[in-house]
């Protein structure tokens, strides 16, 4: 009898596995072609190229990545992305939390949220002659320093070349702040209302000031939004090559001679036995990272 | 008294706080406002440092002596390829969407209402694909294109852009917040699963899809990685690649061109900003 009763159920069972599976597959099976055939099929093709050479697609076993680590451009690239990221995201995170905080004691937020958002649609096109003319020898920035020197009397006439020099990477950042705050924003204030407010109510009632609720009750809740805006933050740092290619062209500055623009000119140059191996580097370092990230997203919540 | 007083000063102090970073986030849609409608005469007198060596410094005035709109007459009613260029663009953002709809939102639909064994780990594999940069893709795209002899049309920019899986994870946003038994209910009152899919799904999921859909339009307007690689032929060229071409000799007319680039954005910010957010949200939520 209860065998019977079983095997009732697992017919059951099985008949609903078929009924949600047959048309989740017709759902999605448009979309996953296309991924097949134009992401997946081909990066593993990528694959396979990186271990041969580009024209006579001979086997060369790991030596397009023995030439990639010895490659000073690659080197120079890889080392200036790096360090683009790790001065960008904290900063960009920071940035955010310093302009969410004060924004979700605000009843009406609206429009100064908007103000910090809009960057988010300006083109990089439209933005570039902007850029110019602050950043230029003898653009607004150093027009604006040295009438603070003269205020002051502290400096003379500033006139810092901000695009030849080494200082261009700090433009890089600020216009990558400039861009991206307003979304950190946005994602900083959502998670700080969502914490109920009786944890609040509560917390001041048992006597805890405006920074020990701030440091006890709502950072810690703020977890899950931080590897949000990290993953998120990460993904739109690559896009600063827009910025960096539209203001500087193909080969800029050393300083901001980044991973896109050495992939763009490998590409340029027809050298994909290079860029195989590059891809599949950069893929599997960045693979590692996103679910390194995923893993401690999980942990925190 | 007093202590309502010392808020409401407390509260104008954030909102003045708060306001001045944001001024200067505004600083160049002014300056891109204010030198469109600039005499080129009086620009060229604020701006010939750049041309010569000197230690002069540029100069700007917010409010011109002679404003005029010269640079839009000429661009609008002598520069018939400026027309071109913007058609392009538009074509190729409605392209995209349209195709990421057809294609990305059934996939969402399939993510969020069907949870059978293995999706979660499909899903996963979307999510990284969807946070892989454009240039370590770059190549796996050519092999494809230059396989199917697409390099140098319109759909090698398309093709892979209606394949993206952003529009997929925001969209799957929106069809999450449906709950699971409401479907079972309407399936026992014998409705299939396209009417499902079309009277239920859509209609209450659809908040994910119109986000994706303004943050994909602010993204493809200003898409510039894809047609620098995929196209050679610059009569394709979008609007985003073309503005920086305009040399400093024509800053009036290359103000007044990216003003007129910065309008659809700005329409679309301005009437899309609840779904921008939510689709800011979206992208953070969790599967």
């Amino acid at each position: 009898m209860a065998e019977q009763k079983g095997n009732v159920h697992k017919k059951g069972s099985v008949k609903t596995a078929v009924r949600r599976h047959v048309p989740f597959a017709l759902f999605l099976l448009p979309s996953f072609g296309g991924v097949l055939l134009f992401v997946l099929l081909p990066f593993l093709d990528v694959m396979k190229r990186s271990f041969h050479t580009a024209v006579t697609t001979e086997f060369t076993g790991l030596k397009n990545y023995h030439v990639i680590f010895h490659n000073q451009a690659f080197l120079l690239a890889v080392q200036n992305t790096i360090r683009f990221t790790l001065v960008c995201i904290p900063l960009l995170v920071l940035a955010g939390l310093l302009v969410a905080f004060p924004l979700s004691t605000l009843k009406d937020a609206g429009l100064i949220k908007s103000v910090y958002l809009f960057p988010l649609a300006m083109p990089t096109a439209t933005i570039v002659l902007v850029w110019k003319m602050v950043f230029y020898r003898q653009g607004f920035l150093n027009l604006l320093l040295t009438k603070l020197g003269e205020v002051t009397g502290k400096w003379g006439p500033v006139r810092i070349d901000y695009l030849g020099t080494g200082a261009s990477f700090w433009v890089l950042v600020a216009s990558y702040l400039w861009k991206n705050t307003g979304y950190t924003v946005v994602l900083w204030l959502a998670g700080i209302l969502a914490i109920p407010n009786e944890l609040l109510e509560a917390a001041r009632v048992d006597g805890a000031g405006r920074w020990k609720c701030i440091r006890y009750i709502i950072l810690p809740n703020l977890k899950g939004s931080f590897y949000t805006i990290v993953i998120l933050s990460f993904l739109n740092s690559f896009k600063i090559y827009r910025e960096a290619y539209l203001v500087a062209g193909s080969y800029p500055q050393e300083d901001i001679y980044l991973l896109q623009h050495l992939f763009n000119n490998w590409f340029v140059n027809m050298e994909f036995d290079k860029m195989a191996a590059a891809a599949v580097c950069v893929g599997i370092v960045l693979f590692g990272a996103i679910m390194l990230l995923q893993r401690l997203w999980d942990k925190a919540e | 008294m007093l202590k309502t007083l010392g808020q409401s000063v407390k509260k104008n102090m954030t909102v003045l706080l708060l306001l001045l970073p944001a001024a200067f986030i505004c600083l160049p849609v002014v300056l891109i406002i204010t030198g469109s409608v600039m005499d080129s005469i009086e620009l060229k007198q604020y701006l010939y440092p750049v041309f010569s060596d000197g230690d002069a410094f540029i100069r700007w005035k917010l409010m011109p002596d002679y404003p005029t709109f010269e640079h839009y007459g000429r661009l609008l009613f002598f520069t018939p390829s400026f027309f071109v260029l913007f058609w392009n663009s538009v074509r190729l953002v409605i392209g995209i969407l349209v195709g990421q709809m057809i294609v990305g939102v059934p996939a969402a639909w399939a993510f969020a209402s069907y949870r059978v064994r293995g999706s979660r780990m499909l899903f996963v594999l979307y999510v990284v694909l969807m946070l892989l940069p454009f240039q370590v893709t770059m190549l796996s795209s050519y092999l494809v294109l230059d396989r199917l002899s697409l390099m140098n049309t319109h759909l090698a920019i398309l093709l892979p852009a209606v394949f993206s899986t952003f529009p997929i994870f925001l969209s799957y946003g929106g069809f999450r917040a449906i709950p699971l038994q409401l479907l079972e209910a309407a399936r026992i009152d014998g409705a299939g699963e396209l009417r499902i899919f079309f009277t239920i799904g859509l209609p209450l999921g659809k908040s994910g899809l119109l986000s994706a859909i303004v943050l994909g339009f602010l993204e493809y307007w200003n898409m510039m990685e894809q047609p620098l690689a995929f196209w050679e032929d610059k009569s394709l060229w979008p609007l985003s690649l073309y503005l920086p071409e305009i040399s400093w000799m024509q800053a009036g007319f290359a103000l007044c061109a990216s003003f007129i680039t910065l309008i659809p954005a700005a329409f679309v910010f301005v009437l899309g900003q609840d779904y921008l957010e939510q689709g800011i949200i979206y992208s953070g939520l969790k599967e």
